[in-house]
């Protein structure tokens, strides 16, 4: 039987606000356990939350970049269940009246075909904290469970897809999607290794050519795009299974272990929550009129899908080059502005996805800890491009670059100090031909009495002769046009 | 002292009369004379409230003195006030010290009033016989066999008392007004969003309020002024600006129409209280007011709805008493559940885990709509019978309670209990303000005449009872075990 996969995603977007969505602590990552934690996040008796006005205008502009309906009115709703790190015994959040309410993606796959995403709602709510599960022990030698509520109250926007996703492809493409959209918008840093993307995904099967969805499983807390396309093949190779074996599928929550490369059952539904969801009495609702939501709109930046098309039509990139770079605002920047110095969009694409990713790549770094400005690779692009120096020779000056040479770390120095300057003079190449030739004289009978068209591969041998008695830094082109006049004038 | 009032006490500090310290120490030794008998207080906090004496004398000799400055003053339990034992009756929080102040004891510290110590109460707030403490019942002074009333009791009692010229309570379905009428004292319970809930240990947070309890409405007027107000750290505190609430007390009510609603004179209301009350409205009428009846169809339902929203509130407001960052835990617990059920189980007393259980049962999936969203419709449409009143009248008159001041022990079965606040619970589901002041006595025990106001009308609330105590001496009756105590 051919079986397809639905799947629809829940995605925990860490909104960059400075304090957190109720309280006025600091958000930053990585403090000390509880020294960022209020008496508000502590859930201290007789405090009270106070919205965070910067997280509202984040989650509206999330909503104006997706084409979603904006909510003039959102109510922030209790989810009442008790765990260790959640310290109210609720969670804050919108159950009924969320801010943002139906939106699309437009997302690109891998063979550049296109996909329209449906966003069903996306609300705002506060992060729970985190338990320590490190041995600690009491006085008595009991082990014991830590809690650090660093993290409590920092405002998360929960974007809820609609089951439109068809593959582990289309789920990643999604949420690099959703990554692009809320880096692009500035309202998230999009760190998922520090948990600032968080996703669960809804994983189910059906017999192709179905309309009923078949019974899904919840995969909780699955950290990267990697793991979700991981995550949702063992899932669907485990639900096909099941069901050919004549099983059938459980509604659960699962938990992907990327260590061992597979979904566990978290919790059956005997144990299911009842989250007795009710408006929280302690905010009142959010209204917002439609200047403040105008407002918002008119301050949206280019967004990943209209840079994607313009890179495309303005600048002439393959639509490939185009949503690769298009997908991360800081590369699309730094390529924008290598296009800004060297004027060569192609080129610009070429040595951003290539020599610099890579670069990027080996050493973990960040386009933004590149140490390699735009500025410079567009100085070294232009020399390329003004023939200055070979294409060969400009990866030895990127290298150069990137290792902080040369003086005032410029491109021109580099090239200046390693002698890398393209010869063009034809006369001093005419006389290293003249070399070569007269050095050459088997070679030479060779070409001569060689059928016409094999020449062509034969004069391989003499450009490298001249290219390496120049070393390198003769314009090769040049030389392969003198060679050619020169020996064919032999005939 | 026990004749003082707060209008009276600050008279004499700014006059030179008396100071600060004379005044605290006087209140602390009536503290310590009358508590074993009545068990008005948690927390008497000698040593900070001396200290704060001090510092309120050396102010007024600097010239730096309000109008509250010196002005010994008691706190229910449940407002936070940092370094102090916060317990909302409960041994949930018996140990509990809060690291921060209240907005409103933040407000009173800064008018320099003196925090004498905190009040006994209803556990977490719920009850109205001030029964329920972790602390044991308080008694009412007027009779030592009665309860004063709750869940505010023990700041009432303390009143009554002569314990401190007055006292903050909170009033989530009649908590200052109903012990304000068992005690024979004024109390107040404000507009919801008229005073910040911040630092306030939450019952049901769309109900609570903290108002003044004090011999007058004179004194409530003064205390309103130094507590009401928007607090940026409670969002549904009102952006309103505050009114000097004693500059409008000698309003002359000619003209003024009072609406009777017959709902509030129907079955299970005492002969006696009903007579007292009539008598009341009489006076008004000899001051130049208007008397006709109004109806408030839904008063019937107003019961009901409020023993669905409160306990379901107060099912989520409590849940952060887990034994994990604060408050009691239970000893050495096998695991995250265990440490949960044992802990609140040891933690709570019986009114508390019923409120619980009844709001974790009508917020349950399948019971919802079928109770809190029908409970919020009833409070909407009793809201509006409050509205389309107050079109037609400008205040509303009738009996806090339907008796005086029960039997110690007397209401054993909880519905009839919560029956006791009829009369005062659709005032906080419609938000509006109320305020009890003593109008009759009935075999030794107070009754309360209740006022009821429109939205944000505190200040006309406090000028129709200030007239009435102008002509009337209901309020300067005095219980003989106060006078006893020297």
């Amino acid at each position: 039987m051919q079986w397809e996969t639905v799947i629809g995603l829940e995605v925990h977007v860490q909104l960059a606000t400075r304090s957190k969505i109720f309280s006025g602590a600091s958000t930053a990552f990585g403090a000390d356990a509880n020294t960022q934690a209020c008496a508000v996040d502590l859930g201290m008796p007789g405090t009270l939350p106070v919205l965070n006005e910067q997280a509202v205008s984040m989650a509206v502009q999330f909503g104006l970049g997706v084409d979603a309906e904006i909510a003039k009115v959102s109510v922030f709703d209790r989810k009442n269940y008790f765990y260790a790190d959640l310290p109210k015994g609720y969670q804050t959040s919108q159950m009924y009246h969320p801010i943002v309410g139906p939106g699309v993606l437009d997302v690109t796959l891998d063979d550049g075909a296109a996909k329209r995403i449906r966003i069903h709602h996306a609300h705002l709510e506060e992060d729970a904290g985190k338990s320590l599960h490190e041995s600690f022990t009491d006085d008595t030698g009991q082990e014991m469970t830590g809690i650090d509520l660093n993290r409590a109250g920092t405002p998360l926007l929960e974007i809820v897809s609609e089951p439109d996703m068809r593959s582990a492809k289309e789920a990643t493409a999604y949420l690099r999607a959703i990554h692009a959209i809320v880096t692009y918008l500035g309202i998230s840093d999009g760190n998922m290794a520090e948990g600032s993307m968080r996703c669960d995904v809804n994983v189910s099967v059906r017999p192709k050519g179905q309309a009923e969805f078949g019974t899904r499983a919840e995969i909780k807390n699955v950290n990267s795009f990697r793991f979700v396309e991981r995550a949702v093949a063992f899932e669907v190779e485990r639900q096909t299974e099941l069901i050919e074996d004549g099983g059938t599928v459980v509604q659960e929550t699962r938990l992907y272990d990327p260590d061992r490369d597979e979904t566990r059952s978290m919790r059956t539904k005997e144990e299911a929550n009842d989250y007795r969801y009710f408006p929280c009495p302690d905010l009142l609702p959010i209204v917002l009129d439609q200047a403040y939501i105008d407002q918002l709109r008119a301050g949206l930046p280019e967004l990943p899908d209209a840079k994607r098309a313009r890179f495309e039509t303005a600048l002439g990139l393959s639509a490939y080059d185009a949503s690769v770079i298009a997908a991360s605002r800081d590369m699309a920047d730094y390529f924008e502005d290598v296009n800004n110095v060297c004027g060569d969009a192609k080129q610009a694409a070429n040595w951003v996805q290539g020599e610099l990713s890579g670069a990027l790549n080996r050493e973990h770094l960040d386009i933004r800890q590149s140490p390699v400005s735009a500025r410079q690779l567009g100085e070294l692009i232009n020399r390329v491009l003004d023939d200055t120096i070979s294409g060969k020779a400009a990866k030895q000056v990127f290298q150069a670059l990137w290792d902080g040479e040369g003086e005032n770390n410029s491109a021109d120095a580099i090239i200046e100090a390693k002698g890398l300057k393209q010869v063009t003079d034809s006369g001093a190449i005419k006389a290293m031909i003249d070399d070569v030739i007269a050095q050459s004289p088997k070679q030479v009978t060779q070409y001569i009495d060689a059928e016409p068209d094999k020449r062509g591969k034969m004069i391989g041998y003499f450009v490298g002769q001249v290219m390496k008695a120049s070393r390198g830094t003769a314009n090769p082109q040049q030389v392969n046009q003198l060679l050619k006049e020169k020996l064919d004038a032999q005939l | 002292m026990s004749d003082h009032t707060l209008t009276s006490l600050a008279a004499a500090l700014k006059n030179g009369d008396a100071s600060s310290r004379e005044l605290t120490s006087d209140y602390l030794q009536r503290i310590e004379r009358a508590e074993p008998t009545l068990n008005s207080f948690i927390s008497v906090t000698a040593e900070q409230a001396l200290a704060g004496a001090d510092a309120a004398d050396k102010a007024r000799t600097e010239g730096r003195a309000g109008y509250l400055t010196g002005v010994p003053l008691a706190l229910k339990d449940n407002f936070c006030t940092q370094g102090v034992k916060t317990t909302c009756g409960s041994k949930m929080l018996d140990t509990f010290v809060a690291p921060y102040s209240a907005t409103v004891v933040e407000k009173l510290d800064a008018a320099g009033s003196v925090s004498l110590g905190k009040t006994n109460m209803d556990e977490f707030a719920m009850g109205s016989s001030s029964e329920s403490s972790f602390y044991g019942a308080i008694k009412n002074p007027w009779d030592l066999s009665a309860v004063p009333g709750g869940s505010s009791g023990g700041s009432a009692a303390a009143v009554a008392a002569g314990l401190a010229p007055a006292a903050l309570g909170t009033d989530t379905g009649g908590s200052i007004r109903q012990p304000a009428a068992f005690c024979g004292i004024t109390g107040l319970k404000p507009t919801y969003g008229r005073v910040s809930r911040y630092g306030i240990i939450a019952y049901a947070s769309s109900l609570d309020q903290a108002g003044p309890m004090a011999r007058t409405a004179e004194d409530c007027a003064h205390l309103m002024t130094a507590i009401a107000g928007h607090d940026a750290r409670d969002s549904t505190s009102a952006e309103r600006a505050v009114p000097d609430y004693a500059a409008q007390l000698d309003a002359p009510l000619a003209g003024l129409k009072i609406g009777l609603p017959t709902e509030y004179f129907g079955d299970g209301l005492d002969p006696v209280v009903a007579g007292a009350v009539r008598d009341a409205v009489k006076v008004y009428e000899t001051l130049g007011a208007t008397v006709r009846d109004v109806s408030l169809p839904h008063t019937r339902y107003a019961t009901s709805a409020y023993y669905v929203i409160a306990p379901a509130e107060a099912s989520s407001n409590l849940s952060r008493f887990d034994g994990v960052r604060f408050g009691h835990r239970c000893d050495n617990p096998d695991d995250l559940l265990d440490l949960y059920q044992r802990s609140r189980a040891e933690g709570f007393g019986d009114e508390v885990k019923r409120r619980i259980l009844i709001g974790t049962h009508t917020l349950s999936e399948g019971f919802f709509d079928a109770y809190y969203t029908k409970a919020q419709r009833v409070r909407r449409l009793i809201r509006q019978d409050f509205l389309d009143a107050f079109n037609e009248v400008d205040v509303l008159m009738g009996p806090t309670s339907p008796t005086p001041a029960f039997d110690l022990g007397a209401q054993k079965d909880p519905l009839s209990m919560y029956l006791q606040d009829i009369y005062t619970i659709a005032v906080n589901l419609a938000g509006i303000p109320g305020i009890s002041v003593p109008a009759g006595l009935v075999g030794g025990r107070p009754v309360g005449l209740q006022i009821l106001g429109a939205h944000f009308a505190e200040a006309q609330l406090l000028n129709v009872a200030h007239q009435f105590q102008r002509a009337t001496d209901w309020h300067q009756q005095r219980p003989a075990f106060a006078k006893e105590i020297v």
